[in-house]
């Protein structure tokens, strides 16, 4: 994955503006968080494949923490840290953060065609 | 002698960290090993540091690592098709049976898992459940024994001292191998485990250089 360049990953976002579109989006510390350290809590949510439709996206940010909004006829997805950026072989837009270990803790990935499960 | 041994855990490189040395024994005394594997650790945090994997590519990148381990444990290899994270939510029926039938084929004499409730992922207290459902379900006069793994960190207060001890600084080698041949996970998870040094070995040898099981008792 590449360092998030906003002009170039916003031109992807519109893309695929009121396209039907297949989401991925995560958030995580791990799942040994609290085993490491007994004042940590293991956080995590994750949706795969979820079947929206935006009719506006942007990307806001400096540096390596940026921030992702599209906007749905009923609602929002948001993602918050992410600093990379990569458009696969198959055309999905995937963007993530990680932390200086190189783990990943957030995710944001969207398809047209519905990723692997 | 043991006959057959089947280890089964859910993610690739539980087999590393957690039996390698064991495996390497029983290898070594020429007992055949097979390894079921649960999940590709789709849903894995580390993507190699630096990072080399991501999201999408990491199942398939994982998936050439197990291989790669299981060749260097000279291992027979089965993917149970499960997705990382979400044993816990799968009908514990359904997997109880599915291990079944294939300990029926494979007919071990010793099965090698998590200890359920006491292995801090919620995959490996799930599919060790399954395991010690699906076994008790067999003939007890012909069922294996198992041999249950706990990694939590009060264990040993809870559980008592591990009857099963397996010093396997003798198969150390083989053990680091194992590890290192899953390239994305091995620093990670290493480097997890020590905030004072970053020499792996060093972090293996003292951390994993023996391997503990309690002998279930159905
Ligand atoms: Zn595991």
């Amino acid at each position: 994955m590449e360092d998030i360049e906003i002009g170039k990953v916003q031109e992807q976002l519109t893309r695929f503006v009121n396209k039907e579109v297949y989401v991925h989006l995560e958030t995580t510390n791990g799942a040994y968080a609290s085993h490491f350290d007994d004042k940590a809590y293991n956080v995590g949510a994750f949706i795969r494949n979820a079947k929206v439709t935006y009719t506006h996206a942007k990307i806001v940010g400096i540096g390596n923490a940026y921030r992702v909004g599209l906007k749905l006829e009923i609602g929002w997805v948001y993602a918050e840290g992410l600093s990379k950026w990569e458009l696969d072989e198959k055309g999905q837009l995937l963007m993530a953060g990680h932390d200086r270990e190189g783990r990943l803790m957030v995710a944001l990935q969207i398809s047209e065609t519905p990723f692997k499960y | 002698m043991e006959k057959h041994v089947v280890v089964i855990y859910p993610h690739p490189d539980d087999e590393a960290f957690g039996a390698s040395g064991t495996i390497t024994k029983f290898r070594e005394e020429g007992v055949p090993v097979t390894y079921l594997c649960g999940t590709l650790g789709e849903m894995g945090r580390n993507m190699g540091n630096p990072t080399f994997a991501n999201r999408e590519t990491l199942p398939e990148i994982r998936k050439k690592e197990l291989i790669a381990a299981c060749k260097v444990l000279d291992v027979d290899l089965r993917m149970l098709g499960y997705r990382d994270k979400t044993l816990e939510f799968e009908s514990r029926d359904e997997v109880a049976e599915h291990l079944k039938s294939i300990l029926l084929e494979i007919e071990p004499s010793l099965v090698i898992t998590h200890y359920p409730d006491h292995a801090v992922h919620p995959d490996h207290n799930a599919l060790g459940a399954a395991v010690i459902e699906a076994v008790s379900r067999m003939d007890e006069k012909t069922r294996p024994t198992v041999w249950a793994q706990a990694i939590s960190r009060t264990y040993e207060e809870e559980l008592g001292k591990p009857d099963v001890e397996m010093n396997i600084l003798p198969f150390f080698k083989k053990k680091m191998a194992t590890i290192l041949a899953h390239q994305t996970q091995a620093q990670g998870v290493l480097g997890s485990m020590s905030q004072t040094t970053d020499d792996l070995e060093a972090i293996a040898k003292e951390r994993l250089g023996t391997e503990f099981f309690y002998t279930w008792k159905f």
